[in-house]
């Protein structure tokens, strides 16, 4: 097995008194994806093809390294997925050698399930919240990787690294297991479940400084461009296949990039001229706004993400 | 944190990118803990912190100020909001559970663990405090000028704080508006806070007089107290010494994560280096097996390293194929050992909705291993008001005692004192399977006389479980340990390192196992110097020889 070895300019850095911030996360986040894959039987990895994803994945890669990533990566497509997001997963998760589950909640697209039809709440609870806990059920994994920060939303804040999840896969923030030092409790009782956080203390910007400091690719919908787009309801949505024009609108080309990446209808674009990372570090550091107030999910009523943590979503 | 506007061209952008990411790459991580009690101010404490350093996002401030609740008073914004999170906090106005916040200025990125200091909730501070290396005790000055004292929970929360031995402590003595920014009061409750924290021994303490409300010496000085002249809250969250804590001085201890083998090439050890420093060419001893050999390399996905210190998770290849897996520790031939024994005293938080009871059987995790541990004695309980010992047969949930146990396998620690992540422990309902307490070894109970004359032995009395129980009854009376290793937390692969661990600790190995394979058999005959005994009637030969 061939193993890289250091250059030597990095001795200094390795020699360093203190690590550095990103140095510290990531130490702290290798120690959770190992101790979760050495104390769980079947784990998994959410893999939502967003910024944060990849971080994960990148982290996956260096916990285990030189072995390969120890479990499969999950995608939950609701079919709704920008048509750029689904080329970078395949294209990047068989570059990297990943085994590759998609899973989709085909009885409710069949039937039509829509943001427009069921609105925003309902549409998620079948084609994401329904789907993951089908996919964790069949695939019988009882710990699963997902790429929530604490820093995203007010009822995250107070998630754990481990999040216990019941037998139906609901959370139930009064009953936590409390985590001490870095002492992780996996003990579960059959058909329970634990979502497992390894990015719980990263920021958006850590995320980041990050992707910059490791060269991670990317989705390009991140990068500013030129792309056609309709301004609805206040935020910018993009036009394509399957996006179906109110009467009266017309696209028209915006240079725009996402902030956060989720269901084409739901998630909005940003008006950018970011087309690098640095660019992006720079907007984000001048820009005070934050990156979920583009997603329709977190804001259907005051509590909304807390509601849909308690049904077993992320 | 400003960088250049969009107006300038792309080579000076990316040069003062640059200048910005070395810089920010460069800041420590400081972890701070709140406590306080819930009418101290502080929610709206820690949403000042967040809203002076610019950390708030614009739209989440719009939501704050259209919300239906308001403590604050009408005209002024609620900054409570920002941090009180879930829908039961918001209704009832008090913060339930610990929350994890961030912000980061151009010196350091903060973590606070945002802890309750309500009545029962001693267990989210002593969780919020396991990690910290700064504690933020709020003490409400005009609480103080109308009980003439330093109130309860102001005790309790920084006997905590010295318990979970969180390097840093720092008081701010919150709503200094209230009682006309007195400087007199001030130095009253200073005066009194500094000899609950020389009699608690803590090693670095700041007091600072801050207004949450009105944002006097949070992050800007404040103008209405002259007469203070100390840093604000944020100068000294940005300047106190983070030292190196001790961690990296130490003596190495290495507990295994997991083993990594990718092919029949490469065999690897991978696991977070916990205390001391780690390098190539470093000779080790794997514990409990007792071989020795020398790191070989320390192998990472962005190449080998020279070093390695705790927090880093590094993989270690070995120069000589030895035993070792999950639970067991790695450590320097040449350096202090750690502690070995199935028994020790330790502080216990209790966190249970069941009490903690004696004679009773937890789950406990210790670095990478789980064990089972009984309860032998409650030695003391704390009155976290006044520190003072009490007498206790039992723990209810927020008690905080001296504990002893002992282990069905030994574990291999240091004290708390001398390493947080070697000496601390969960412990767990083996039925629920909920995290029932923490704890912080004090020593290990000494075994030392017999460990000396202990010979390894492994006593086999294939599928008589009545008679192992009474050998290992015998053999307590003789005053000579012995535990039966017929657990479901030890798979007969785990049997040689068990035995040889249990021998390291002093005791004895019996089994009652229905069959063991002969490889194991083998192995066994071979870890124990032929020392596998098999039925009582050969037990008892063995005894005799051994008296």
């Amino acid at each position: 097995m061939p193993i890289k070895t250091a250059p030597e300019e990095n001795v200094s850095e390795v020699l360093r008194e203190r690590l550095n911030h990103l140095q510290a996360l990531e130490a702290e986040s290798l120690y959770i994806l190992r101790e979760a894959v050495a104390e769980f039987a079947k784990p998994v990895m959410l893999y939502s093809i967003g910024k944060d994803s990849s971080v994960m994945l990148r982290l996956a890669q260096k916990a285990f390294y030189p072995g390969k990533i120890p479990f499969p990566l999950l995608h939950i497509d609701t079919s709704y997925k920008f048509p750029e997001m689904i080329s970078f997963r395949d294209t990047y998760t068989k570059e990297i050698g990943a085994d590759l589950i998609v899973h989709r909640n085909e009885a409710a697209i069949a039937d039509g399930a829509s943001p427009w039809k069921l609105g925003t709440q309902n549409c998620c609870g079948a084609l994401k919240t329904r789907s993951l806990l089908d996919a964790l059920e069949e695939g019988g994994f009882d710990a699963a990787f997902g790429g929530a920060r604490r820093d995203e939303e007010k009822s995250r804040a107070k998630e754990r690294v481990y999040s216990f999840r019941d037998g139906a896969g609901q959370w139930d923030p009064k009953n936590q297991r409390p985590e001490l030092w870095s002492l992780y409790n996996s003990r579960l009782r059959k058909g329970e479940s634990i979502r497992v956080f390894p990015l719980s203390n990263w920021t958006e910007l850590d995320i980041w400084l990050y992707l910059y400091s490791e060269q991670i690719p990317i989705v390009p919908l991140y990068f500013a461009e030129e792309r056609l787009a309709v301004v609805r309801g206040g935020s910018i949505t993009l036009i394509h296949d399957g996006v179906r024009l109110l009467p009266g609108e017309k696209p028209e080309l915006m240079k725009v990039r996402m902030r956060s990446l989720g269901c084409l209808p739901c998630t909005g674009a940003i008006r950018s001229d970011a087309d690098t990372l640095p660019k992006i570090i720079e907007e984000l550091i001048t820009f005070r706004r934050s990156e979920r107030e583009n997603r329709a999910i977190d804001h259907d009523e005051e509590g909304s993400m807390e509601l849909k943590k308690r049904e077993g979503y992320f | 944190m400003s960088t250049q506007g969009l107006g300038l061209n792309d080579s000076v952008r990316e040069t003062a990118f640059r200048a910005f990411l070395d810089a920010h790459l460069d800041q420590e991580m400081l972890r701070f803990t709140t406590a306080g009690s819930v009418d101290d101010g502080k929610s709206t404490l820690i949403g000042r912190l967040l809203h002076d350093t610019k950390s708030v996002y614009e739209d989440q401030l719009a939501s704050i100020r259209a919300s239906r609740v308001n403590r604050a008073g009408a005209g002024v914004v609620d900054l409570s909001l920002l941090t009180d999170g879930l829908k039961a906090e918001r209704e009832q106005g008090i913060t339930i559970d610990v929350a994890y916040r961030y912000f980061s200025t151009s010196k350091r990125k903060f973590i606070i663990a945002d802890t309750p200091g309500h009545e029962q909730y001693t267990r989210n501070m002593a969780t919020g405090a396991s990690t910290a290396d700064v504690a933020i005790v709020l003490i409400d000055a005009n609480a103080f000028a109308k009980a003439d004292g330093l109130l309860p929970q102001s005790r309790r929360h920084t006997y905590i704080a010295s318990l979970l031995r969180i390097p840093h402590v720092v008081a701010a003595v919150n709503k200094m508006d209230l009682v006309g920014y007195s400087e007199e009061l001030f130095q009253r409750i200073r005066e009194e806070y500094g000899k609950l924290t020389t009699q608690l021994g803590l090693p670095s303490v700041e007091i600072i007089p801050v207004s949450a409300l009105a944002g006097d010496n949070v992050v800007e000085p404040s103008t209405a107290m002259p007469w203070y002249t100390g840093p604000t809250l944020l100068e000294y969250l940005e300047t106190v010494p983070l030292e190196l804590v001790e961690a990296k001085h130490g003596p190495l201890r290495f507990p295994v994560q997991l083993v990594v083998r990718p092919d029949a090439t490469f065999r690897g050890f991978a696991g977070r280096v916990e205390r001391g420093e780690v390098k190539p060419g470093l000779r080790v001893k794997a514990l409990p097996s007792g071989r020795t050999t020398r790191v070989k390399s320390i192998v990472t996905y962005d190449g080998e390293l020279k070093s390695a210190s705790f927090p880093q998770s590094v993989t270690l290849e070995l120069e000589d194929e030895i035993d070792l897996s999950r639970g067991e520790m790695l450590v320097a031939e040449d350096q202090a050992s750690p502690l070995i024994s199935t028994q020790f005293r330790a502080m216990v938080v209790w966190m249970g909705e069941d009490p903690l009871v004696v004679g009773k059987t937890y789950l406990a995790k210790h670095t990478t291993r789980t064990v089972r541990a009984t309860v032998r004695t409650i030695r003391y309980r704390v009155d976290v008001n006044t520190t003072e010992h009490r007498d206790a047969a039992k723990l209810a949930m927020n008690d905080i005692a001296e504990v002893e146990f002992e282990t069905s396998l030994p574990l291999f620690f240091d004290t708390y004192a001398e390493s947080r992540g070697a000496g601390s422990l969960i412990l767990i309902d083996a039925v629920t399977n909920a995290t029932v307490g923490a704890a912080m070894i004090n020593a290990s109970i000494d075994d030392s006389e017999s460990a000396i004359e202990h010979k390894p032995a492994f006593l086999f009395f294939q599928g008589d479980e009545a008679a192992a129980i009474s050998f290992r009854e015998e053999l307590h009376h003789l005053g000579q340990r012995a535990v039966i290793v017929d657990d479901s937390l030890i798979p007969e692969s785990a049997l040689v390192a068990v035995t040889r661990a249990l021998q390291l600790a002093g005791v004895t190995a019996i089994s009652a196992r229905a069959a063991l394979s002969s490889e194991t058999v083998a192995a066994l005959q071979s870890s124990t110097e032929d020392h596998f005994v098999q039925g009582l009637e050969a037990a008892r030969t063995w005894l005799e020889a051994k008296r």
